[in-house]
């Protein structure tokens, strides 16, 4: 007997159900369909085509009317349930009620969204449907601003198709990383690069306050406080299962409507399929588990036995041109390898994880090509052991070899700068070497690159390298360390030539050959990068060793020492007090006047740094960052205030240095003194910088050294005034931020490249208001107490949980 | 096993530590990457360095004190005859689950 069989919802998963029933058995059920939308099934995963205009919607719709007629399913499309009674198995449509023998929820999601002020306004969409899509079309028809809050998988569908239509849109991530679902940190950063070449502008870590509009959306409001000026905003955050039919009818539900492997809901006679329901306590939101568990459904209607098991389920992004693959467990867990290939001339990433001898997990950027074999592994759970030194190569690979090491050189482009000094050039290098020019000494000769600083003589050998094959020997340069080919100076060159403004662009473009880096190539390209851009990239503490992290020296029991900044050597009672009281309060059980004319708190335990600082900063006391590679100190003696010979106010200069100079990210530790006179009492002659006073005005040596080496400073220039001697010294100091080695002191750097050069560089007036300019705008941002900061956050510096409590069972 | 709440994955910094008083002494958490968080004993076997203070990279972390390097899927030390203790732990929800039958106390009996 024919069986009356209700389906709320057209959508994907009832889609297949209906088609796998009719195929089957086209005379079992009675088919009644409602959908809230007024039309029936269309293939909802190419709305993004439709958006975009490569696709028009009569091209994605998969049943039409005739379909549903020639099956005898009686539709009722614009018609959204509004209650199921399960007592007398009747479905309320908006238009009157149906009675069922079966009944199959399929509702589908509702788009998630944030509950912030102006979420209702006009000009607020989401992405779901077709009517949601030819809003966003008629809106971009106008041109304008777009702000897509979310860069997920959706969102950024939506941001692509937005901007092919020619709208000027921002992408509002609240994570670090686009899709960080689905993608790890270096393919996030390819996707995002992509992403960024047609334009749209990427916002990660931000996160909506409000949208802003007098009776239409006209801004979101972020944390933080900036605004983005929008005349749509797309709201992508996520979807949650509609369940609300479900519910009021008395089903049990938990995130979705809970089902059995049958897809069974909690009462017999109704079933729930798609993204409507949690199975096993999990939720759907990709098309291939909803077919299995439509064709499961189907069969348990016409009572043939089949059961519904979760699948891994690859990812891919509907975004031409930016080619991604996901798929399987790609970060949690212990027991995990990694395999990390990157091809940076072609802008690939891929990325294999493996546990035991099985492949668990894969990302892939620019070249997919590959995706489907991996997927197929992680399903099969194929043992990998023999192949694993070529798994990454892929399929195809048989006996090939792996990346070239010069690979980041050659993909160079011709114009990309290799001589920052004379402005020099790789098409230049090039032509120099094929017309002949065939070793550096002759490469300097005819380019003038690498004939000033030098730092760049790397980068020329590999172009030489390049360029002539074997038939030039290169010298062996030490590269930073395991993770990539490059020398220091050859890692700062490109981080400048090429633009290269984070960490996932250093490891990328430049071919690191792990994740992220060690401890000892991170740090410095922390510091490169912080040092070249200054405003798009923020310092990363995790890149930093413990004292600098910390803000205090660790010392060998794991307790730390505390030296707040007395300026130029001043204190006054109120310090000292403050200082007294905090050695009280915390137990401190050594104070020591230390080398550099401050005081020094030694074992401090770790939890109570931020409360001793906060107290110190009571008293108007900030971090004297004994611990950086930074300003220390700046040492000074009495000078003309007090001496019976000082011929400048040395106190006055020595305090005004550190106080500009305080805050700054430095290669190495820098350390300045300033005496009154040639007596010298304040040590300038083995410092950094050292200033001595005379009745003429001020001379100004550097590169002095005193630790491990002991070496005295050498001339930079004589100045007459104080003005100058400050504009000298902080030129110089941004010169050495500029080119030096991490880990270079000053007087090792000027070794390399000569006194005579800084000598040069500095003379001229101009660059030297440049390399002012740079500190102060690098200053507007680290010139700043972090004690104070820290104090702030204060919870983070306690153990996260106390288990020693918690008894065991 | 039985596995005892610690914390939202957030708490931790990416591609760093924090730690956690235990019957053992102090274990350490270790955040690699969004999602991928490991534990192990925060006591350097070289001379004691917290290495809940080191600089984490890839599944590896350094030592703060003399740079030693510890797998944090093994717990062996790289180029040393050493090992730290590694202890299950899981990420479900952002929520970070270790298991406590190894470091919970002991009740008396
Ligand atoms: C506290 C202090 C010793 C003291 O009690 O006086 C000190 C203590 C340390 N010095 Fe120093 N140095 C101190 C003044 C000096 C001086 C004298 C000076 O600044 O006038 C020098 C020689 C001048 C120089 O820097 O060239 C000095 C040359 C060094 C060196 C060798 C640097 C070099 O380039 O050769 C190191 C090692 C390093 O930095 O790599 C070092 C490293 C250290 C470290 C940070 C070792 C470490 O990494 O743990 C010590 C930290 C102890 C702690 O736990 O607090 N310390 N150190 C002095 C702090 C001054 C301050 O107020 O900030
Ligand atoms: C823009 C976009 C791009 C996507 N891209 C991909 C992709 O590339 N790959 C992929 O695998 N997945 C993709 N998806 C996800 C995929 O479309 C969904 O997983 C799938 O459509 C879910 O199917 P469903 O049948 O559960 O729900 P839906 O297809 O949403 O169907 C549910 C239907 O039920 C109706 N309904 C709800 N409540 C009622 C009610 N009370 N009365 C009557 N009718 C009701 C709704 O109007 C809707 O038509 C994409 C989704 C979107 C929006
Ligand atoms: S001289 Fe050596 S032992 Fe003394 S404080 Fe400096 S680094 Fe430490
Ligand atoms: S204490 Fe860890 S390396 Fe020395």
């Amino acid at each position: 007997m024919t069986q009356k069989l209700v389906i709320i919802g057209a959508g994907m998963a009832s889609g297949r159900v209906i088609e796998t029933l009719v195929d089957a058995d086209p005379a079992a059920f009675e088919i009644t369909l409602f959908n809230a939308e007024p039309r029936g099934n269309y293939n909802r995963i190419m709305l993004s085509p439709v958006l975009s205009g490569e696709k028009q919607y009569a091209e994605i719709v998969t049943h039409d009317d005739a379909w549903y007629a020639a099956n005898n399913v009686t539709c009722r499309f614009g018609e959204p349930v509004i209650g199921i009674d399960p007592d007398s198995k009747v479905v309320q449509g908006k238009n009157g009620p149906v009675a069922y023998d079966k009944l199959i929820v399929a509702t589908g999601s509702a788009p998630f969204i944030i509950p912030v002020p102006g979420k209702d306004l006009p000009g607020v969409i989401t992405y779901r449907d077709l009517d949601d899509t030819n809003a966003m079309i008629e809106a971009s028809a106008k041109g304008g601003k777009a702000v897509v809050i979310g860069g997920g998988l959706l969102g950024l569908e939506a941001a692509a198709g937005l901007a092919e239509r020619g709208m000027d849109v921002t992408v509002v991530h609240l994570m670090g990383h686009l899709m960080e679902r689905q993608l790890d940190e270096a393919a996030g950063y390819l996707l995002r690069r992509d992403l960024e070449k047609r334009g749209i502008t990427i916002r990660t870590q931000a996160s909506t306050k409000a949208i802003l509009g007098d009776g239409k959306a006209e801004a979101v409001l972020l944390e933080g406080d900036e605004t983005l000026p929008a005349d749509l905003v797309v709201m992508a955050v996520g979807i949650r299962p509609e369940v609300r039919l479900a519910q009021e009818a008395g089903l049990d539900v938990a995130r979705g409507i809970a089902v059995t492997a049958q897809m069974q809901t909690s009462n017999p006679d109704i079933f729930a399929v798609g993204e409507c329901i949690e199975f096993d306590g999990q939720l759907f939101g990709l098309v291939a588990p909803l077919y299995d568990q439509a064709k499961v459904l189907a069969h348990t209607l016409l009572e043939s036995p089949d059961a519904f098991v979760v699948r891994d389920v690859a990812t891919k992004l509907k975004v031409t041109g930016c080619d991604l693959f996901s798929a399987g467990d790609f970060a949690e867990g212990a027991e995990r390898e990694d395999i990390v290939f990157r091809d940076p001339s072609r802008g690939v990433y891929k990325r294999l994880v493996i546990e035991g001898d099985k492949l668990v997990g894969a990302v892939m950027y620019g070249d997919t090509a590959d995706g489907n074999w991996f997927f197929q592994l992680i399903k099969d759970e194929t043992d990998i052991e023999d192949m694993r030194e070529t798994l990454i190569f892929g399929p195809a690979f048989q006996g090939g070899s792996p990346s070239d090491p010069l690979s980041a050189v050659a993909a160079l482009p011709p114009e990309a700068e290799i001589c920052g000094c004379n402005g020099i050039c790789k098409s230049t290098i090039v032509e120099a070497i094929q017309n002949g020019a065939e070793d550096l000494g002759a490469v300097k000769a005819t380019t003038k690159a690498s004939a000033s600083c030098g730092t760049c003589t790397g980068l020329v050998e590999q172009l030489l390298q390049v360029t002539l094959g074997d038939d030039f020997q290169m010298p062996t340069a030490q590269p930073i360390c395991g993770c990539c080919d490059l020398t220091h100076e050859d890692l700062r060159r490109l981080i400048k030539s090429q633009e290269l403004k984070s960490q996932e662009a250093v490891w990328q473009e430049l071919g690191w050959k792990s994740r992220n880096g060690c401890h000892v190539c991170r740090p410095a390209v922390n510091f490169y990068l912080l040092a070249d851009w200054p405003l798009e990239y923020r310092d990363d503490p995790q890149s930093r060793f413990v004292n600098e992290r910390k803000h205090a020296n660790i010392q060998k029991d794991g307790t730390f020492s505390v030296v707040p900044r007395m300026w130029g050597g001043i204190t006054n009672a109120a310090e000292l007090r403050a200082i007294a009281d905090a050695a009280d309060k915390y137990n401190v059980p050594t104070v020591k006047v230390t080398g550099g004319q401050r005081i020094d708190l030694l074992g401090v335990k770790g939890e109570d740094l931020p409360y001793i600082w906060s107290d110190l900063n009571k008293a108007g006391l900030v971090s004297g960052h004994a611990y950086s590679k930074g300003l220390r100190t700046v040492k000074t003696c009495v000078g003309t205030d007090h001496c019976r010979f000082g011929t400048q106010d040395s106190t006055g200069l020595g305090i005004k240095l550190e106080q500009i100079l305080w805050g700054s990210w430095t290669p190495h530790k820098v350390k300045l003194a300033v005496s009154g006179c040639p007596r010298n009492c304040a040590e300038a002659t083995c410092k950094d910088v050292g200033i001595i006073c005379v009745d003429s005005g001020f001379q100004v040596g550097v590169a002095g050294a005193a630790g491990m080496d002991v070496k005295e400073t050498e001339r930079l220039i004589d100045v007459p005034t104080e003005a100058e001697a400050i504009e000298w010294t902080v030129a110089f100091i941004q010169l050495y931020r500029e080119n030096a080695k991490y880990l270079d002191r000053p007087y090792k750097w000027v070794a390399k490249v000569g006194l005579e050069w800084v000598k040069d560089v500095l003379s001229d007036a101009q660059e030297r208001e440049r390399l002012v300019a740079a500190f102060e705008l690098s200053q507007s941002i680290y010139r700043k107490d972090p004690w104070a900061e820290h104090a702030a956050t204060a919870k983070a510096f306690q153990p996260m949980a106390d288990l020693t409590l918690e008894a065991a069972e | 096993m039985s596995w005892i709440d610690v914390g939202s994955i957030e708490e931790i910094p990416l591609r760093g530590a924090r730690k956690v008083k235990t019957a053992l002494g102090c274990v350490a958490l270790f955040r690699t990457a969004d999602a991928e968080v490991f534990a192990a004993t925060d006591r350097c076997p070289h001379k004691g360095g917290p290495l809940s203070e080191g600089i984490v990279h890839g599944q590896s972390v350094t030592c703060p004190l003399h740079n030693w390097i510890f797998d944090l899927n093994t717990g062996q030390a790289q180029g040393e005859t050493a090992t730290i203790a590694t202890f299950p732990v899981r990420v479900e929800a952002g929520r970070i689950l270790i298991d406590g039958s190894q470091l919970t106390a002991r009740s008396a009996a």
